[in-house]
């Protein structure tokens, strides 16, 4: 891995952190992303509007990468069926642990949360054991 | 002004994961790939996040109130449970096989991309199964 590589890595977790950290300071809540995105998949409360702006938020964070930085964007390396049932996976995991990359990986531990930790090392874990099973045992792209 | 807040926040968010290369899944899946040739991205991409916010996360709580809001939400459970354990395993196996999590998939849904948005509605289908099946246990 290049200086700059990691350099642009470091400062793009340090602009994520920060805008968490924005979240909490201004609206008193945690940026956990699959909890904002299921709050709006029920009916919706007084908490509708905050989690509804913030989604748009990310969409159009996106539109600006689209026309700033294209090359932000890749393609899986899986087949459509693969990531329908890895959307399923992560969505019902993400509901049922209470969190997912951003809620455990970076509000918790940075809240010194032990839920957080185990959430954490546990999604680690069963992610590479997954890539280890697909790239090094079926050795095959699907 | 907390409608203002959260969209802001959420365009940072987005630029971060952006800039941090988190909105290509074959990074993810090549820091998870241990025993081929692992991508240490995400490492530095967490520990900027997880500095940062260790530190603004103390000063900030260390406040009544947040600046538009009469208080802080926080999680209340604290126990690591069997839910957590089960939901964060099954998580990652989403995660492994995809590359993808919730925040960078919303992202890129932007590129009107047919993996992207297969992974994004079923992703939805999937949080609310399993807001369904939380309620009955």
């Amino acid at each position: 891995m290049q200086p700059t590589a990691m350099l642009t890595a470091l400062l793009g977790g340090v602009l994520i952190g920060a805008a968490a950290s924005g979240l909490l300071l201004f609206n008193g809540r945690i940026a956990g992303i699959s909890n904002i995105v299921a709050g709006l998949l029920h009916p919706w409360d007084d908490n509708a509007g905050w989690r509804l702006s913030f989604v748009l938020g990310l969409l159009a964070g996106g539109v600006l990468l689209l026309f700033a930085h294209p090359a932000a964007f890749g393609v899986p390396p899986r087949s459509l069926p693969v990531l329908v049932a890895a959307g399923l996976l992560v969505g019902l995991g993400a509901r049922i642990s209470n969190g997912c990359t951003s809620g455990h990986g970076v509000c918790g531990l940075a809240r010194r949360s032990a839920r957080g930790l185990a959430g954490t090392v546990t999604f680690m874990v069963t992610g590479a054991v997954t890539v280890y099973v697909v790239n090094h045992l079926l050795r095959r792209t699907f | 002004m907390k409608l203002i807040s959260a969209f802001l926040v959420g365009v940072a968010f987005a630029l971060g994961l952006g800039l941090a290369g988190m909105t290509q899944p074959t990074k993810i899946i090549g820091f998870l790939d241990v025993a081929g040739h692992w991508d240490p991205t995400l490492a530095f991409v967490m520990g900027g996040a997880v500095a940062i916010s260790l530190v603004l996360f103390s000063l900030i709580l260390k406040r009544p109130a947040p600046v538009w809001g009469e208080r802080f939400v926080l999680p209340e459970k604290k126990a690591v449970d069997i839910q957590l354990v089960v939901g964060a395993g099954i998580f990652g196996i989403g995660w492994g096989l995809s590359g993808y999590c919730p925040g960078p998939a919303l992202v890129s849904l932007v590129t009107a991309g047919p993996p992207v948005l297969a992974f994004v509605v079923s992703m939805g289908g999937g949080l609310y199964l399993g807001g369904r099946l939380s309620r009955y246990s």
